[in-house]
């Protein structure tokens, strides 16, 4: 379904990898692997659609990325993405309404006991801490659940023993409703997976 | 797509009611620097009158250079952004939204408080709602273009500064035909033409700027 052929991507004219190719299909998890700077974070945003890369094509479902794709992907940065003014609940609000999501807010609640942080639902993103505001922005996993393809970039970063349980699980749950999952990560995190596969770049 | 629209448009304003400071601070430059002309030049009504139009609208330019920086500067830190650009919506939605929110919460106070400057000038009544009616066309436009502008110095050091390099030129037309039409009025003429004008400008820049906002945007994600 999403398939990768001869991709090359460059930052600020420095080339960080070049002829990748993978594909992934149902219930199919990617991790990738490398060095800081070796190019992990370009590679998942070139996937996302945001970074146009040197060469090459990323295509799903056999045509080239464009609004269904993104109608059928989430993906997860480094930035939380969540307002310092609103509140947990509505910066999920907000993050389900522009990818299209009708959500409800029982559901968003529900979300929020996935990842362990139910009493912080009405408390403005400000106050939280490094850790809290990464299970809030993770907590659109479980909002997401139909959303075919995640990309997650470190998600692991910052979390807890407890969280890192919870998202793992989220994410082998996903697979084995057949979603496929990217991600990079320095730990080793097991995750359920019926065809698991990681590739490494060469900074 | 209206939805969205009119979700993003909320949820600015209730980010905005929650840090009152950002809106308010364009408001008061506005009052300060328009009122700082009358005590600099003397008090002589004549030409006060013939200054007036001018004067508010520059000072509505300024202010809406001050504020343009931050149109996209919070959402570009917090990777709200990021997730704008990848959703499935088109990104103009977005873009015409922001415009939309950033005019609600400058443009409109502006104009509305620009008749109570008027009258420090000692403009007539008629003059006071022709400036009313310029603001409430052209400002619209600092808003449209603006975003262009925004979008294309976001993440540029001292982007400020090269903002308001960037966008002044292109409100020589506003300023020209939104202070006109009051000018014509004071001298007796129908300033429909400068009104028609300005609105004219506005279709325009309604057409470029979000499309260019967009550029910008998938540009400095890049």
């Amino acid at each position: 379904m999403l398939e990768i052929t001869t991709l090359a991507c460059e930052r600020g004219g420095l080339r960080l990898f070049s002829d990748l190719g993978f594909a992934l299909q149902a219930g199919g998890l990617l991790r990738v692997r490398g060095a800081n700077g070796s190019g992990k974070t370009t590679l998942l945003r070139t996937l996302a659609g945001l970074t146009r890369p040197a060469a090459g094509q990323v295509r799903w479902r056999g045509s080239a990325i464009g609004d269904e794709y993104h109608r059928e992907m989430l993906f997860l940065g480094h930035a939380a993405a969540l307002k310092d003014e609103l509140t947990v609940l509505e910066n999920l609000e907000f993050a389900s309404r522009i990818s299209c999501l009708e959500i409800s807010e029982s559901r968003i609640k529900n979300a929020l006991e996935c990842l362990g942080i139910t009493r912080l639902a009405d408390l403005p993103a400000r106050y939280l801490s490094q850790g809290q505001r990464k299970r809030a922005a993770l907590a659109r996993l479980a909002l997401s659940s139909g959303v075919a393809l995640w990309l997650l970039d470190e998600p692991f970063a910052a979390l807890d023993d407890d969280a890192i349980a919870r998202v793992s699980a989220l994410c082998a749950a996903h697979l084995a409703a057949g979603g496929m999952l990217v991600l990079t990560s320095h730990q080793d995190i097991p995750i359920a997976a019926p065809d698991a596969r990681s590739i490494e770049l060469q900074g | 797509m209206l939805q969205v629209f009119s979700f993003i448009v909320r949820r600015e304003l209730r980010l905005a009611l929650r840090r009152k400071g950002d809106a308010l601070n364009v408001l008061v430059f506005f009052v300060v620097v328009a009122s700082l002309f009358p005590l600099g030049v003397g008090p002589e009504p004549n030409q006060l009158r013939a200054m007036a139009a001018g004067v508010v609208w520059i000072a509505a330019l300024l202010a809406a250079v001050l504020s343009l920086p931050r149109l996209f500067a919070a959402d570009y830190a917090d990777g709200t952004l990021e997730q704008m650009l990848v959703a499935p919506q088109p990104l103009i939605v977005v873009v015409l939204a922001k415009a939309a929110a950033h005019w609600l919460l400058t443009g409109l106070p502006l104009a509305l408080a620009a008749p109570l400057i008027g009258l420090q000038y000692d403009l007539p009544a008629g003059a006071l709602g022709v400036l009313l009616a310029s603001l409430l066309i052209g400002t619209p436009v600092l808003s449209l273009l603006g975003a262009a502008g925004a979008a294309l110095t976001l993440g540029v050091r001292g982007g400020g500064a090269l903002l308001g390099l960037l966008v002044l030129p292109l409100f020589v037309p506003v300023l020209v035909f939104g202070a006109g039409a009051v000018t014509a009025t004071l001298i007796g003429i129908n300033p429909s033409a400068h009104l028609s004008l300005l609105g004219a400008f506005l279709a325009v820049s309604s057409l470029i700027g979000p499309w260019a906002a967009c550029a910008a945007l998938r540009v400095a994600l890049d």
